[in-house]
Parts: structure tokens; C-alpha cells; sequence
């Protein structure tokens, strides 16, 4: 019971107006226009050199915005010095007061506000992270994990209106990762305070926020639930971004009952019409590599009313969850395609004639001059490129 | 096949023995040339000095006719006694011009540490710059520098700031130009500490409600306390020994207790009184040290 007395005050929505930071010619951030509700898990995720960060730091009063204001509540607090905001942050690698034990690390923001008794708060909330028995240990004789929950308890302890996180868990091995995911969830549903969360890791970004921004080039491409901006994907680099895509540049043929049918390399393909994130006659369709079936050509089996292509598989991994697999279409492009291995039956062999399809309702329509490449992982892509000469060849 | 590898596994093994064996005795090796020169340029010399501090005169009351080894502890007894306004003096002089050295070299150090950018080099070559050129010319400059005629004078007497409407040949000349021989003693450690500091650590304290000057008070200047204790002792334990600043620029009223000893074995030539005053101004200085390291506490430190 003691864990859900940590906030008091009246917890406030998150405004950014206009938001723009410029180093020099550099664009970092651009006119970002951005409401976090009240008690919200929010994650702003993009590749490094997004503005990310940048937007993160401003919101705590560590750079100063070039235009633009950041209110919280009614409050325009875009002036004010970091000391005075009601914002707490988590730095990248914990920042935790080398000199000073944990106790004291964690008690230093309620000292600076003259707060006297400390020592209570101070026990509650190493409580709430677990760590009661390290009060007395210096940072350095902890774990990374441990380091991390001490950085999150001396942040919490403000009981800020707006808790920032900077990649939390960027310095952690991947089960540690995985374990402090669930515990910052657990504690951000405790605690209640709105949570604003940077990271590059889209995995993290879907596991624990309530809503996904994907941030890139300065800008927000799609903001949405985790499920509704992996589902539906607005533009390319999220699409490319935040999970894989296979996509496919065509024309639009007819518009039909909320349906829109498009023609790509003498396939017609159907996607509904509210997926379609543009108007224009040019459209790139897209589908996720797992909603896709691959079946052999000669046992296809009835495929009427699904978007159908037809290739040979140049690639196929069983990794005993799924099989996946690349198929290669008539004019070279290679499919991605994650098959669960339901019965032994389904599997497809290296070099077989395959037939893949999908539901129309998995389709989504992007706009026809994206970049297809946007948001494709850089190594993943030098990968390919240099595998594209030996094709050739 | 089994027959191969155990007997490989034995010749791997004596060669491994050999090369422990190397290896154990390489840190000797290493330490020789420094242990040597130590022997010989400094035990040696500080037990001859010792013995020398204990001798007494061949003719009583005659040093001219040299001395023999003996037992006078009592040539310690007359040192403090007869000179013991000289120590005062020493520790007081080098005590404020290492607080002054302080003073001044902090926030340069700051500076070039948090804000020099691409400055920094050419900051610090200017800090070391003074090196380039003799202890002694320097502070015949500042001779210059401090002269009743000089500029910094009358601007101070027209201020109406100087006691004695002078600075050279006062005390506060002898601790002016101790401060500024030892300033990049005090300079370099001190940026160097501070340049180790996590800047993000200094944010963080402004994150938690702490004002850019509580920041400093409970954030940096503790992360920094390694440096201050490197450059304050860097500074305190040649300036406490120093007789060039106390001849050059203070009166004969200003001697500290290097003058002293210097005058002592150059001068008067009583050698036992000279080494005995070493010895002493050795043991209040350790003493000194002791105590500052250990109420600074740096072993606390990360």
C-alpha cells in the first residue's frame, strides 16, 4: 500500500509546440508538435541522430530549445533552469554520484528542495526497486542492473510530473535487458507518473509504452499504440523500422467498396482503402513477412481472394519457432517470408517453385515516392547490396 | 593419439614454468634502475645528513675548526628554539600562497576543463609555458613586476589598497610570488581531476533541484577533491622548503626557514645546525601532509 502513496500532486499532460532545435545548419529537431497524456508509458523511438535525445533534453532543461515551447499542464516551463522543472531524468549510463551511497544518491533531490526527513522516503522507494539492502553501498559496487533501478529510484522519488528516460537500458546484457523491461513497466503502473521513454530498440519501445513514436530525421513518421503502428505502418521507415516489411512499388487500378486494387509487375493486389496512407495513384504495397504464406506451386490449394505472387525460394533457415524464408520473384526481388511450423507438411525446399499470398486485410499502402530502403537496419542493407553483384554475376 | 597429448602437454608445461619464472622476476627488473638511484641520491645522502645533524663542533665554540661525529640532540633543541619564528613564518607564507594558488587555479582549471572546446591544448601549453623558462629569471621578473615604480603598484597605492604603499620586499611579495612559481603545480592536477568528471554527472545534479552552485558545492568540487589534495601538496611541500622567493622579493624582516638552512651551511657554515633544521622542516612537513590526507579523506574517493 505505502508504493502507491509515492504521488501526491496532480499529474499533468506534456506539451511540445514547435519544438525546434538547430546546431548550426543542423536540423535536429523539427517543429515537433507532441501531446503526452497524464500518466502515459510514452516511447520515442528512431535510430541514433533522430532527435531523440535531443528532444528528451530539452524537455529537462539541458538544451535549450532554438523555437518552440514545452508546457506541462498550463505551465510554460521552456524558460525555466532544469533545477526548476518538476521533470526528473534517467540518464544514459545511471549518472549516479560516484562519491555518494546509494542512500544519499537517491535522497539528493529531496535534500536539495530542503526536505528534512528524508530517511523514510528514501527506504519506501528503495523498497519499491529492491534495493533496501544496498542503502549504504557506493554506485561502484553495484551491478548494472542494480545501478540502473538506483537511477530510476532517485529520479521516482521527485515525484516528478514527468519522468524522462534516456536509453535506461542501453548498458545492460539482453536478460537483464528483458527483466528490467518488465520492471519498469511494473513501477511506471505503480507510480503512475507519466513516463517518457528514448530509445533506438524497437523491441523495448513495443514491449513497454502505451504509445510508440517513431521518430526520424527531427521529426515524428507515425504515432500510434504498438500494435497499431506495427499493423499499419504509415510510411516506409516505419515500416522498415519498427519490425520488417516486404514492399512493392505499383500502380493504383481501381478504388472499390473500400477497397483499393493495385497493379505491380502483372500482379493485381488488394489492400483496404483506409490502409492506404496516401491518395495519389502511386503506391508501394507492403506486408509483414509473417502474415505471408509460402505454399509449393503444385499443392497451392485454393487461393480466391488473396494478393498472390509467385517466385523460387533462394533461401530458407529453419530456426525450429519458424522457417524463413526469401523467395525470389520473376523480376528479382526478394520476399521475406516467416513461416510458423505448424505441420511438416508446409515446409518448402531451397530452389522449389512457390506460390505466396496473403490476406488482403494485411496489406498496407504507402506513398509511391517513399524511399523503400528508409529505416532498413545499415548493416542489414550493406549486407544486401553487396550480395546483389554476386546475383548479378 | 593419447599417447601424444599427454606427453605434449608436459613440455608445454616446464616451458610454462620458465616463463612464470621470467615473469615473477620482471617487476624487479623494472623497479632496479629507480631503486638504485634512490640509494644512492637519496638514503645515502639523508643518513649522511642525519649523522651530520648530530655532530658536534671539534673546538667548542669554534666552528671554523670543523666538526666530529657525536650525539647532540641538543643541536635540535637550539634550532626550534632559536628558530622557530622562521618555521612559523614558513608554514604561514607557503599556507597562504597555496590557498591563493587555489584560488586562482580552480576555475581556470574549470575553464579549460568544461569550457575551453578547442582551446583546450593551447590552454594548457600556456599553463605549462612558464617552465620554458627559469625559476629563477621568473622571479626576478616578478621583481620587476612588483617594484615601488611598477604600474601594479601605483595602481594599487592610487586604490590606497597597500598597508606599506609597497609590495616588494613585503611578505605579501614573498607569498604573490610563491603562488605564481607553483601555479601550474596547482593548475595541472587539478585539471586533470576535473576533466574526469562525467559531465552528465554535473547535469544530473541540476536535474535533481540542485542550483548551478549547490551543483558545485555537493557535485563537482567533491569529485575534484583528488585534485586539490594533489595540487594543494604539489604546491605546500616545495614552497614551505623555497628560499628563492623570500630572498628575491621579501626584506630581511621576511626570511623563511629555507633562508635559513642556507645561509646556514653556505654563510655560517655550522652544518649540524643546517641538517638538523632540514631534518625538522622534513618531519613538520610530513607531519602536515599527514594530517591534511588524511582529514581530506581521499581514500573515500572513487
Amino acid at each position: 500500500m505505502a508504493r502507491t502513496q509515492v504521488v501526491t500532486g496532480q499529474v499533468e499532460d506534456l506539451h511540445l509546440v514547435g519544438l525546434t532545435k538547430r546546431f548550426g545548419t543542423m536540423t535536429a529537431v523539427d517543429a515537433l508538435d507532441l501531446t503526452i497524456p497524464a500518466g502515459s508509458f510514452f516511447a520515442l523511438l528512431g535510430p541514433s541522430g533522430c532527435g531523440k535525445t535531443t528532444t528528451l533534453r530539452m524537455v529537462a532543461g539541458l538544451e535549450d530549445p532554438t523555437e518552440g515551447a514545452i508546457l506541462i499542464g498550463e505551465q510554460d516551463v521552456t524558460q525555466l533552469r532544469p533545477y526548476q522543472r518538476p521533470v526528473n531524468t534517467v540518464f544514459q549510463s545511471y549518472a549516479l554520484f560516484p562519491h555518494l551511497d546509494i542512500f544519499e544518491n537517491v535522497a539528493f533531490g529531496l535534500r536539495r528542495r530542503g526536505i528534512k526527513d528524508v530517511k523514510k522516503p528514501v527506504e519506501d522507494m528503495l523498497e519499491l526497486v529492491e534495493l533496501g539492502a544496498m542503502a549504504r553501498r557506493k554506485p561502484g559496487q553495484l551491478s548494472g542492473g542494480q545501478q540502473q533501478r538506483v537511477a530510476v529510484a532517485r529520479a521516482l522519488i521527485n515525484q516528478p510530473d514527468v519522468l524522462l528516460l534516456d536509453e535506461p537500458l542501453g548498458a545492460l546484457d539482453l536478460k537483464l535487458r528483458r527483466q528490467m523491461q518488465i520492471e519498469l513497466k511494473r513501477i511506471q503502473t505503480e507510480v503512475g507518473i507519466t513516463f517518457v521513454h528514448v530509445t533506438h530498440d524497437q523491441e523495448e519501445a513495443m514491449t513497454m509504452a502505451d504509445t510508440v513514436a517513431v521518430m526520424n530525421n527531427g521529426r515524428i513518421e507515425q504515432m500510434g499504440s504498438p500494435v497499431d503502428i506495427y499493423e499499419n505502418p504509415r510510411t516506409a521507415f516505419v515500416a522498415n523500422f519498427l519490425g520488417q516489411s516486404n514492399l512493392l512499388p505499383g500502380q493504383v487500378v481501381g478504388r472499390e467498396d473500400g477497397v483499393t486494387v493495385i497493379s505491380a509487375h502483372n500482379a493485381t493486389f488488394r489492400i483496404p482503402t483506409a490502409r492506404v496512407a496516401t491518395d495519389g495513384d502511386s503506391v508501394v504495397v507492403g506486408v509483414r513477412p509473417e502474415k505471408v504464406t509460402v505454399r509449393a506451386k503444385d499443392r497451392a490449394g485454393d487461393l480466391s481472394g488473396r494478393n498472390v505472387l509467385e517466385g523460387v525460394v533462394t533461401d530458407a533457415s529453419f530456426t525450429g519457432l519458424s522457417t524463413q524464408y526469401l523467395v525470389r520473384t520473376a523480376w528479382g526481388q526478394e520476399l521475406q517470408v516467416f513461416s510458423q511450423n505448424l505441420s511438416a507438411d508446409d515446409i518448402v525446399r531451397l530452389g522449389d517453385d512457390v506460390v505466396v499470398s496473403w490476406d488482403p486485410i494485411h496489406s498496407f499502402g504507402l506513398d509511391g515516392a517513399s524511399d523503400l530502403h528508409a529505416g532498413m537496419d545499415k548493416e542489414l542493407l550493406a549486407l544486401q547490396s553487396g550480395d546483389e553483384p554476386a546475383q548479378v554475376g | 593419439m593419447p599417447a601424444v597429448v599427454p606427453s605434449a602437454a608436459t613440455a608445454h608445461g616446464s616451458d610454462e614454468a620458465t616463463v612464470r619464472r621470467s615473469r615473477r622476476s620482471t617487476p624487479y627488473l623494472l623497479l632496479a634502475p629507480g631503486l638504485g638511484w634512490l640509494a644512492v641520491f637519496f638514503v645515502v645522502p639523508l643518513f649522511a645528513s642525519l649523522a651530520t645533524s648530530l655532530q658536534v663542533p671539534l673546538v667548542e665554540g669554534d666552528p671554523d675548526q670543523g666538526y666530529t661525529q657525536g650525539f647532540a640532540v641538543q643541536n635540535y633543541v637550539n634550532a626550534i628554539t632559536e628558530y622557530w619564528p622562521q618555521f612559523l613564518k614558513s608554514f604561514l607564507y607557503a599556507g597562504i600562497a597555496t590557498l591563493l594558488a587555489l584560488c586562482i587555479a580552480y576555475p581556470l582549471a574549470y575553464f579549460i576543463a568544461f569550457h575551453a572546446g578547442k582551446w583546450r591544448n593551447i590552454m594548457l601549453i600556456l599553463v605549462v609555458a612558464p617552465f620554458f623558462c627559469s625559476f629563477l629569471i621568473r622571479t626576478y621578473a616578478w621583481k620587476t613586476i612588483l617594484a615601488d615604480q611598477s604600474p601594479v603598484t601605483q595602481f594599487l597605492n592610487a586604490l590606497h589598497l597597500l598597508p606599506d604603499d609597497r609590495i616588494l620586499n613585503t611578505p605579501l611579495a614573498v607569498i604573490t610570488g610563491i603562488a605564481y612559481n607553483f601555479l601550474p603545480f596547482m593548475t595541472l592536477p587539478l585539471y586533470a581531476a576535473l576533466e574526469r568528471i562525467d559531465f552528465r554527472l554535473i547535469e544530473a545534479g541540476g536535474d535533481l533541484y540542485g542550483s548551478a552552485w549547490t551543483t558545485f558545492r555537493k557535485v563537482t568540487f567533491p569529485l575534484s577533491l583528488p585534485g586539490v589534495v594533489a595540487g594543494t601538496l604539489l604546491t605546500f611541500i616545495p614552497a614551505v622548503g623555497d628560499f628563492i622567493n623570500a630572498q628575491l622579493l621579501g626584506s630581511v624582516k621576511d626570511k623563511m626557514i629555507g633562508n635559513v638552512i642556507d645561509s646556514q651551511f653556505r654563510i655560517v657554515r655550522d652544518y649540524p645546525m643546517a641538517s638538523a633544521l632540514s631534518f625538522l622542516l622534513m618531519a613538520a612537513t610530513l607531519t602536515i601532509v599527514f594530517l591534511y590526507i588524511r582529514r581530506a579523506g581521499t581514500d573515500d574517493l572513487v
